[in-house]
């Protein structure tokens, strides 16, 4: 009897935590995350036409670069290099929120380097995409 | 007996709630990246503003 107590007991721990780590889900509604959100969104009008031009990549650590800076009038370069700092800005701000949002500061490195493999895998074909061995174009 | 299985159920619950804090969801990271890259390049029909140019982007893929 006692034996068939203890069983019972561990199937259910066990299985409670098999429930708990299904359930878990990454929180990004958060009111942070969001306005980070509505930044990007916008700014991205501006810099999808530096990706198509090659002007801007995607870094493989998530981030943005000036790959060719020779792609963009003269004129226009210092407010490339704003728009690409910007972003870079919201992005660091993105990953640590999403990590905090979670309770988990830690998680930072680890959701910044999922997101780089993601922003990359949904690139636009033409765009410059940063690999172990450099840039390629998708 | 009562504390030996006290014992028994705290050595298999502890770990299990440790084990759940260290782990990195890393396939719910991927949708909720998958989401927020939607969101940010507009790649899913019936976002907030569609036009001609962000339709064109799932078929880019």
């Amino acid at each position: 009897m006692k034996k068939l107590l203890v069983a019972v007991m561990l199937l259910i721990s066990v299985s409670a935590s098999q429930f708990v780590a299904a359930a878990a889900d990454m929180e990004v509604n958060t009111p942070a995350i969001s306005a980070i959100k509505n930044s990007m969104q916008s700014r991205h009008a501006q810099l999808a036409a530096f990706y198509a031009n090659g002007a801007v990549g995607l870094t493989k650590d998530g981030l943005i670069a000036v790959r060719d800076a020779n792609a963009v009038p003269l004129a226009q370069r210092g407010a490339l290099a704003a728009l690409v700092k910007d972003e870079n800005a919201d992005r660091g701000k993105l990953y640590k929120e999403i990590a905090l949002a979670n309770g988990h500061p830690e998680w930072q490195p680890e959701i910044q380097s999922t997101f780089a493999g993601r922003w990359i895998d949904k690139a636009q074909s033409g765009w410059w995409v940063q690999g172990a061995g450099g840039w390629t174009q998708k | 007996m009562k504390n030996w299985l006290l014992g028994v159920v705290l050595a298999c619950a502890i770990p299990a709630c440790v084990t759940i804090n260290i782990y990195f969801p890393a396939a719910a990271a991927e949708k909720a990246a998958d989401k927020i890259i939607d969101d940010v390049w507009q790649l899913k029909n019936g976002s907030a503003k569609p036009d001609a140019n962000e339709q064109a982007e799932p078929a880019a893929k």
